[in-house]
C-alpha cells in the first residue's frame, strides 16, 4: 500500500530559472548585431532571376544598388506599370544616374574609390533595353565594377 | 550609516530583454545579397580613332539573345541548356581543331608556361530580351569558365578551384580567363 504514496512525493523538480535572462540576451545580442535595417524602401516590385553560379558581394558599404522593375501596386496609378529605374528613394531616369554614382562616390573615402560596385537589382521580367541603357550610362561614368543580383537557385 | 539602497527587482528583465529580442528578430534581414560579378568595359574615346580590333575568327564564338528569349550560339540555334558544353568545348579545345580558338603559351608567375586559350565570348542581346533569359545565359557561361577552372584546378594542384589558396587562384585565373564580352547594344532582331 506504501508504494503508492511514495509516488507522490516524487515530483520534477522546477528547472533553474536564472540563467534565462542571460540566455535570452545572447540572443538579443545575436540579433542586435547582425541586424541590418533596410535603408530604402522599394519601390518597385524585383523578383531577382535565378542563377546557381552566384558569388557573395564583398564589401556592402562599398555597393549602391539600382532597383529596376515595375512600380509597386500604391504607386502604379501614378506612375503606371511600366519597369522604371529606383536610385535610393525615388523613381530617376538614366540619366540620372551619372549623378547618383557621383554622389555616391564623393561618399566614400578615396582609398575605396576603385572598388565601388553597383549592384543591379532587375525583376526578372524586365525587358533588356532599359539594363542595357543603366549599363552604358555606368560606363560613361566608368562605374565599371558590377553585379547582376540574383538568387541562388539549384 | 549610509542608507542601504533596496535591490533592484531583476525579474522582469528577462521579460524586456524578451520583448527586445522579438523587435530584433522581426526586424532581422538576413539576406546577403548574391549575384553574378561582371566588369564593363570602359567607354571607348570618342576623340581615339577607332582601330579595327582584329580577332581572328575562330577565336570569337557570338551568343546572341533575340527578343523571344531564343538563343544563337556560333550559327546555330541552341536551348540554354546545352550552351555549357559547347562554351567549354570552345574554350579548352581539347583536339585542337582548327576552327576553335587558338592557344598561346603565357609564362605565369609562380606557375610555369601554360597554353591559355585565346577564346573571347561575345555576348549580344535585343532589347527585348528578358533579364531572366539574359541572367540564364550569363549563368551559363560563367558556369561553364569556372568547371573548366576547377578541372584545371584539380589537375594541377589537386583541389578545386575553390579550396585553392590566393596565389593557386590568381595562377588559375590566368590560366583559364573569363573573357566575355558585352559588346556595344546591337538590335538583334533585324537582319
Amino acid at each position: 500500500m506504501s508504494k503508492f504514496k511514495q509516488k507522490e512525493k516524487r515530483t520534477v523538480p522546477q528547472p533553474p530559472s536564472g540563467s534565462l535572462s542571460d540566455i535570452v540576451f545572447m540572443l538579443l545580442f545575436f540579433f542586435m548585431v547582425t541586424t541590418t535595417m533596410r535603408e530604402t524602401e522599394s519601390k518597385v516590385m524585383v523578383t531577382l532571376p535565378e542563377a546557381s553560379e552566384v558569388a557573395k558581394l564583398e564589401r556592402k558599404d562599398l555597393t549602391s544598388y539600382i532597383n529596376i522593375g515595375t512600380p509597386i501596386k500604391p504607386l502604379q496609378g501614378q506612375y503606371g506599370t511600366d519597369s522604371r529605374i529606383q536610385l535610393n528613394d525615388t523613381f530617376k531616369t538614366t540619366a540620372e544616374i551619372r549623378d547618383f554614382i557621383a554622389a555616391e562616390r564623393d561618399a566614400m573615402s578615396e582609398a575605396d574609390r576603385s572598388f565601388m560596385t553597383v549592384a543591379i537589382k532587375a525583376d526578372e521580367n524586365t525587358r533588356m533595353g532599359i539594363v542595357t541603357d543603366v549599363k552604358q550610362e555606368l560606363r560613361k561614368c566608368s562605374a565599371l565594377k558590377i553585379m547582376y543580383t540574383a538568387r541562388k537557385g539549384e | 550609516m549610509a542608507k542601504k539602497t533596496p535591490e533592484i527587482n531583476s525579474s522582469s528583465t528577462a521579460d524586456m530583454a524578451f520583448l527586445l529580442l522579438c523587435f530584433f528578430m522581426m526586424t532581422t534581414t538576413m539576406d546577403q545579397d548574391k549575384g553574378l560579378q561582371r566588369r564593363l568595359p570602359p567607354m571607348p574615346d570618342p576623340n581615339q580613332k577607332v582601330e579595327d580590333q582584329k580577332v581572328n575568327r575562330r577565336n570569337i564564338i557570338v551568343v546572341k539573345i533575340n527578343s523571344a528569349d531564343r538563343l544563337l550560339a556560333g550559327t546555330e540555334p541552341m536551348d540554354v541548356v546545352f550552351l555549357k558544353d559547347k562554351i567549354k568545348e570552345f574554350l579548352s579545345n581539347p583536339n585542337n581543331d582548327p576552327n576553335l580558338p587558338e592557344k598561346e603559351e603565357i609564362e605565369i608567375e609562380g606557375f610555369g608556361p601554360c597554353m591559355v586559350s585565346k577564346g573571347v565570348i561575345s555576348l549580344q542581346n535585343d532589347r527585348g530580351t528578358s533579364y531572366k533569359a539574359y541572367i540564364a545565359v550569363q549563368n551559363e557561361l560563367v558556369k561553364a569558365v569556372n568547371e573548366l577552372r576547377d578541372e584545371f584546378a584539380m589537375a594541377n594542384f589537386g583541389k578545386v578551384y575553390i579550396k585553392c589558396n590566393e596565389d593557386e587562384q590568381v595562377i588559375v585565373r590566368k590560366a583559364v580567363p573569363q573573357n566575355i564580352s558585352e559588346a556595344e547594344p546591337k538590335d538583334v532582331s533585324k537582319k
